[in-house]
């Protein structure tokens, strides 16, 4: 549970790089809203020996940036985001938030997670609430709140229905709202429109862009979809095979707002796309060979 | 809807109104129906009169008494009393012996089976405990509650506590143990302490193990409670089985019985209404519809 080496030095760090227009305001901090500094990740397994789903691990997110994750399956992109939430703690190497430190969740930290996490339960209204009623508000107050994010995710009128009740897509609309309703300043989202059906995905991508613009929520996106992965971020950051460590990173320079389903034609962003896909392909062909390995 | 349509979104959370197209339990009740009813008549009137024919003829109905005579002796019960005064009294000290029992057990079930469920060096330390307390005939220990706590109501309630008690608690531990991880990790990113995960997490995703359990555990409630009467009482459904046993009265065993039937699936309708209105929020397919 310990993130040994320099953590003191993030603090001596800060005061050089941080841009003025966006520190103001701020706690003392290095101007990364995240950054991972030769993270490492071990888990045990069960013949005793530790298995590395990350290794000497760089990443730094800006304020406001938009970041894409793609890697190879089973490369440990998930791993990052948990140490990065504070629900893992990372082996080895600096995880920081906002220039802190992660030691518990941080402050301001949103997460959506790849499997359905809104509560059975519950009704559209109350999972939404969820997130105000934790942080102590009133049940009108939170029930109010929620009435506004069900509306802004396009679900008015569902509010009394059980996520049984509603189809995958819009169970993730649930899900974004209970996210987007406590209005995080960091934004992780692991894989959140796998499930999703293409028409349905592209729907959700919009409207994640809707909702984000203009927030200046630092936000990482993992996903294995390059299509995706491109159209929303800012920039791309591809990962190795197992043990996962950076690759590459890749701007996208394409303006805002835009929408997904027109923006993948453009020529520019199919530059980007060959550029990504040569980065990964090689990583790609790792992942496959071990797996025929493993299964010979 | 429907005229179908059973549960008004009762189980909601408080404050959710019933809407039209709210969730509801509608129960399959297609035109089999009938035929399924007609059938379960048939099948009883075959083996009461069948009953009632070997036992006029061949069978001696002083061992195996016959439905006319236990119709009888209900009757008679019900009407002129019994030898330890009126039958309604009987069934009232069974059915608070049983209830408190039932109430006592089930809460401690919940309470220590969430308590282990969650804490996993508890759990650890409990574990051949409980399996060893679980393993003793615990049917015998009414016996010595009789040494312990007299004639009185509190034998019987404590008979009934230790066999509710487990049935709850293994399901209430099970419940507690399978909460989605993701459930947990999600509340704890939206701001959820310890307690607000207990409250909001854990309790009602558990609710349905423990909800199941308490179908059987309200039998051994009623179970414990008789057996405790019949061990040693001075009321009671239990006491007046034992009786009917010592006059050689099997029409008097039958009729207990019956009387002990009637009120368990009384309960078992009253719990499974409790259910209905608490896992509301559950899709209709998995509903506890088929239950035997």
């Amino acid at each position: 549970m310990t993130s040994p080496g320099p953590s003191a030095a993030a603090g001596s760090q800060a005061v050089s790089s941080a841009p003025a227009s966006l520190a103001a305001g701020r706690p003392a901090a290095d101007g990364h809203a995240i950054e991972l500094r030769g993270v490492t990740k071990r888990f045990p397994t069960r013949d005793g020996r530790d298995y590395t789903a990350a290794r000497d691990m760089t990443l730094t997110v800006g304020r406001g940036e938009f970041v894409s994750v793609v890697g190879p399956t089973g490369c440990g992109k998930s791993t990052s985001l948990s140490m990065i939430s504070g629900l893992a703690a990372a082996s080895d190497g600096d995880v920081l938030v906002e220039g802190r430190p992660v030691t518990g969740i941080p402050d301001g930290l949103g997460y959506m997670f790849q499997q359905d996490a809104v509560l059975p339960w519950r009704s559209v209204l109350d999972n939404v609430a969820a997130g105000p009623r934790y942080r102590g508000a009133g049940k009108k107050e939170a029930r109010e709140k929620a009435k506004e994010w069900v509306a802004k995710v396009g679900l008015a009128g569902f509010e009394r229905y059980y996520p049984h009740q509603l189809s995958g897509g819009m169970r993730k609309r649930v899900a974004l709202a209970q996210t987007l309703i406590n209005e995080p300043s960091i934004l992780l989202m692991d894989e959140p429109f796998s499930a999703l059906d293409v028409q349905t995905r592209e729907h959700m991508q919009d409207l994640l862009l809707d909702l984000w613009s203009g927030t200046g929520a630092a936000v990482v996106f993992v996903t294995h979809d390059l299509t995706e992965a491109i159209a929303l971020a800012d920039t791309v950051v591809v990962m190795t095979a197992a043990p996962a460590t950076t690759k590459n990173v890749i701007p996208v320079d394409l303006e805002r707002p835009r929408r997904v389903e027109e923006i993948r034609l453009e020529e520019s962003f199919l530059a980007v796309y060959r550029e990504v896909w040569n980065s990964l392909r090689q990583e790609v062909e790792i992942t496959r060979a071990r797996g025929a390995g493993n299964v010979a | 809807m429907s005229p179908d349509v059973r549960t008004p979104v009762a189980a909601a959370p408080p404050g959710a109104v019933a809407e039209a197209d709210a969730p509801a339990r509608r129960r399959p009740r297609g035109v089999r129906a009938p035929k399924i009813t007609a059938t379960r008549v048939l099948l009883i009137v075959l083996w009461l009169g069948s009953w009632e024919l070997s036992a006029s003829t061949f069978l001696d109905p002083f061992y195996y008494s016959k439905p006319s005579a236990i119709g009888g002796r209900i009757v008679d019960w019900f009407t002129s009393g019994t030898a330890f005064g009126s039958i309604w009294e009987q069934m009232a000290v069974t059915l608070e012996e049983a209830v408190a029992g039932f109430v006592i057990g089930s809460l401690a079930g919940v309470v220590l089976g969430v308590l282990l469920g969650r804490g996993r060096f508890l759990a650890e330390v409990c574990a051949p405990f409980i399996k060893a307390a679980n393993a003793i005939p615990r049917i015998v220990l009414a016996s010595l509650f009789v040494i312990w706590f007299g004639l009185g109501m509190q034998s019987k309630v404590a008979t009934a506590v230790v066999l509710v008690f487990f049935a709850v608690f293994f399901n209430a531990f099970q419940g507690a143990r399978e909460v989605d991880k993701t459930l947990i990790d999600n509340a704890r990113i939206l701001g959820a302490g310890p307690r607000q995960i207990l409250t909001t997490i854990v309790l009602p995703s558990a609710t349905s193990w423990i909800l199941a359990s308490l179908h059987v555990a309200f039998g051994f409630a009623l179970i414990g409670a008789i057996v405790g009467e019949y061990t040693g009482a001075d009321k009671g459904l239990g006491l007046l089985i034992n009786h009917a046993q010592g006059t050689f009265d099997s029409a008097g065993i039958y009729a207990g019985m019956i009387i002990i039937t009637v009120m368990a699936l009384l309960a078992e309708w009253l719990l499974t209404l409790l259910e209905r209105r608490l896992l509301a929020w559950r899709p209709p397919s998995i509903a506890t519809e088929a239950r035997i």
